[in-house]
């Protein structure tokens, strides 16, 4: 067999593998994009919350997108308190300034960034949230303080539309 | 024994042939005004379906449900494709039932994007009760739930006709010629002029017939579009791959002296 | 099995082989000797394997979004064609790949009837696809009832209805099957576990299917026996694997162009109309697959007589490495059963149409007749055609086409041995 002859088999067996290579990889897609959220999931985007009969120092949960959001109305002593701390100390870093926008009122993912449990409120070393299952510690802020989560609780996407009237997402 | 044979083939032509007949002689032959969105590179016609929107909103709309679409369907690729303001505004027209509230009451909002198509009839008793004992179907997926699909519901929107003499109706039962046994309590729903098209479109009864025709097929397979343009790549592809994997098999069976 | 001890080369895989032998399976499967004249009707047992794997993965996926519930099925159903990524795809793959499925399960039944390829020594390799075969109706029967539509419903009441038939305790087990006094959501649910399980039942019978036909080797076109491996067989791999991948990509052409561009044209359109336990379909017809045991049930006036009918049609492919008595296995040197075969062909196309049309008149004679020669095909003519037909010379092997002038397959072998 010539050269020439060997060259041109390799190419069509090479190119028939890679081709089927292709294709098996494009079939394989739909079975795994499958599992994402589907389009009626990725539709329910936002929830508005009514928070007009919120007390200071009280603290409402709504569930959004299947998970708890807390909405607490913050004493002065509790901004105070998520305020005088020096960042430079935190495991991970964020003004109290930049998480609560209105200082009145914090809005969080009431998720633990360690496992997943839900934190319970005006629990804790810090006065804010203290997580049950391992033992992490937030501060009115809800930043991470003492235990293993590394970072602090999640702000979502939020605004007001009127002053009673939050819309998360 | 090749008489035999042949005896098989006429007796297997013979019952097709009946049964085209006495298909033929069931049902009149349904009317086909050529529709886009059938054949290899099938689209729907955007016009047409948010014309046929339109006639869905202001006739059918009325006893017909559409339960498995949401408003946000609108807006969605290979669609009626109304721009995501538009759809925000259809969908705030209608009062949705949610709840309950923190005092365990059960309220009413306007429908966001994301909430299903609001029905006319809180239940389906309910509208075989206001519809004189028939139950107008949801038209979700219409179009496949009937034989003859798109062409069957364009022809029976405009198959009204006068009895034929002799045939005396019910109250709330007209003749269609293309309703098996050709009463149905539907009353003839499309008239010239019925409605005014936003775009400007003459409304007559066959443009309007066509029109939701469209949007229907679409709400029936709101994917259509999407399928047929992966089923064109996914051909051509395995096309190739086929003429590749022949001639590799042509080079490897050359080894032995044997034909493929 | 391959005559040689398979031994790895690496140390490790040495190693491993001695412990769990795969690698000396695989050698097995690779090197396998295969007749080298096998035809393309030969490619469908690999497109089969194809078809059930396809089956299993989409089904899986299918059964993540699917809620099994009287009330939800239908809308579930909507909300995978709808929502969820791809689903439009994956069940459109499903729904028409049982038909596929269908399709080359019956050319390669077929296929073993021109050949003979259910006789001895391949009896139990016959029996192992039967089975397969009565479990594949049983899947996509109670797969038809899941998406809760029309046809589901209707199907389910008259397939489990057949049951009723059975003298004294018909209506305690119909009353079992349904879990209540009609079929409802306990049918339902049951019907999807069993439609979960029966898949992997089906793989282990595969298996089983392949190990016994690994035993004596392929059938191949002429019927002869042939001495593995040797000038008439080729490895199975790459020569039979590239073969059947070739096969298997014109299959999916076809297949892809049902999913894309006519994906319900298998289906009816009652099915689109979710079920209503008071309003029965004008005419309820199965799937196409089963279309002639339809007939044949409907072809009998007897309830009782037409259940043992359609059911004895079935069980009759069962036996039928007994019914054939001829010793010569490929139509190709039977003249008279090549004819025979084609009238059979003819017969079930028959029966098949037959069951699409309403039971009456001219539809229920011609279903009748047919019903009747399906049944002498199997029970008269092929036992008298062992005797009486004179088949033509078959050849000594694949390479030499010379005439061994035996009637007897395995009397030319040992002819051949002698030499």
């Amino acid at each position: 067999m010539s050269d020439k002859k060997v060259k041109r088999r390799d190419f069509i067996f090479t190119t028939s593998y890679a081709l089927g290579a292709v294709g098996v990889g494009a079939a394989v897609w739909p079975l795994i994009d499958q599992m994402n959220p589907d389009a009626s999931v990725k539709a329910l985007a936002s929830t508005e919350v009514d928070v007009s009969s919120v007390e200071p120092g009280q603290s409402i949960t709504v569930l959004w997108r299947g998970k708890p959001v807390f909405i607490k109305r913050r004493t002065q002593e509790e901004i105070a308190k998520a305020r005088e701390v020096d960042i430079k100390n935190l495991k991970h870093p964020e003004k109290d300034e930049d998480r609560a926008k209105n200082p009145e009122w914090l809005v969080m993912l009431g998720v633990c960034t360690h496992l997943g449990c839900v934190p319970l409120g005006d629990k804790g070393e810090y006065g804010g949230w203290f997580c049950p299952c391992h033992g992490s510690h937030y501060d009115t802020s809800g930043r991470i303080r003492k235990g293993p989560a590394p970072t602090n609780m999640e702000i979502p996407k939020y605004e007001f539309v009127n002053t009673n009237t939050i819309k998360i997402g | 024994m090749k008489n035999f044979l042949k005896f098989f083939l006429i007796i297997l032509v013979f019952c097709l042939k009946i049964s085209f007949i006495s298909a033929a002689e069931q049902t009149e032959k349904l009317l086909n005004p050529g529709w886009g969105f059938k054949g290899f590179f099938g689209k729907f016609d955007r016009g047409s379906l948010q014309r046929g929107y339109q006639v869905y909103t202001e006739v059918c709309a009325a006893c017909h449900s559409i339960k498995y679409l949401s408003y946000r369907n609108l807006s969605e690729t290979g669609g009626p494709e109304f721009t995501e303001d538009q759809v925000k505004a259809i969908a705030s027209q209608f009062e949705v039932t949610d709840g309950p509230n923190d005092d365990g009451e059960m309220f009413t909002r306007p429908a966001r994007p994301a909430d299903n198509f609001v029905s006319p009839y809180p239940n389906e008793k309910a509208a075989i009760a206001a519809n004189g004992g028939a139950y107008p179907p949801d038209m979700s997926v219409l179009v496949k739930a009937r034989k003859g699909g798109a062409d069957y519901i364009y022809s029976l929107l405009l198959g009204y006709e006068d009895p034929p003499s002799g045939l005396s109706l019910d109250d709330g039962v007209y003749y269609n010629k293309y309703m098996a046994g050709n009463k149905i309590k539907m009353s003839n729903p499309l008239s010239e002029g019925l409605i005014e098209y936003g775009d400007g479109t003459s409304a007559t009864p066959e443009q309007m017939a066509n029109d939701v025709t469209t949007f229907l097929a679409w709400a029936a397979e709101p994917h259509l579009e999407a399928r047929h343009k992966m089923g064109f790549r996914a051909i051509i592809y395995l096309i190739i791959l086929t003429i590749l994997v022949y001639f590799s098999m042509k080079k490897i069976w050359s080894r032995v002296e044997s034909k493929v | 099995m391959s005559d040689h001890e398979y031994i790895p080369k690496s140390k490790l895989g040495k190693w491993f082989n001695d412990r769990l032998p795969i690698l000396t399976l695989a050698n097995h499967l690779t090197e396998y000797p295969t007749p080298k004249n096998l035809n393309y009707w030969w490619t469908f047992g690999a497109i089969l394997t194809f078809c059930l794997v396809t089956q299993i993965i989409t089904g899986l996926i299918l059964a993540m979004h699917y809620v099994a519930h009287a009330d939800l099925a239908f809308s579930s159903v909507e909300h995978i064609m709808r929502n969820v990524n791809y689903g439009w795809l994956i069940r459109y793959v499903h729904a028409n790949g049982a038909s596929m499925f269908f399709l080359a399960v019956y050319i390669h039944i077929f296929r073993a009837l021109y050949y003979g390829s259910y006789k001895s020594p391949r009896e139990i390799i016959w029996i192992l696809g039967m089975m397969i075969y009565i479990l594949m109706m049983m899947a996509a029967f109670m797969g038809y009832v899941l998406p809760w539509g029309q046809m589901s419903f209707w199907g389910a009441t008259v397939i489990t209805n057949l049951f009723s038939a059975i003298p004294f305790f018909g209506e305690s087990i119909t009353t079992w099957l349904w879990g209540g006094y009609a079929v409802d959501n306990p049918t339902l649910t049951r019907f999807f576990s069993l439609h979960y399980l029966i898949p992997f039942l089906i793989l282990g019978l595969v298996v089983l299917h392949i190990w016994a036909l690994h035993v004596p080797g392929n059938n191949n076109p002429i019927g002869i026996d042939i001495k593995k491996p040797s000038n008439d067989t080729v490895s199975f791999h790459p020569y039979i694997v590239i073969k059947d991948i070739f096969a298997l990509l014109i299959f999916l052409i076809v297949f892809a162009f049902f999913v894309f561009y006519s994906p319900n044209i298998l289906g009816h359109a009652d099915n689109y109309i979710e079920a209503n336990p008071m309003v029965t379909p004008a005419h309820i017809v199965p799937e196409w697959y089963l279309l002639p045991f339809y007939a044949i049930l409907r072809s009998v006036p007897d309830k009782l007589l037409g259940v043992i009918a359609m059911f004895a049609a079935l069980f009759i492919l069962v036996i039928l490495p007994w019914l054939d008595t001829s010793k010569i296995r490929s139509a190709i040197f039977r003249p008279l059963y090549k004819q025979f075969y084609w009238f059979l062909v003819a017969d079930v196309l028959i029966l098949g149409y037959m069951g699409a049309m309403p039971a009456e008149g001219i539809y229920l004679l011609v279903a009748r007749v047919a019903t009747a020669y399906y049944f002498l095909h199997f029970l008269i003519i092929l036992p008298v055609l062992g005797s009486k037909e004179k088949t033509l010379e078959v050849p000594l092997s694949i390479t030499e086409p010379v005439l061994g002038g035996s009637a007897s397959a395995s009397m030319t072998r040992n002819r051949l041995d002698k030499i």
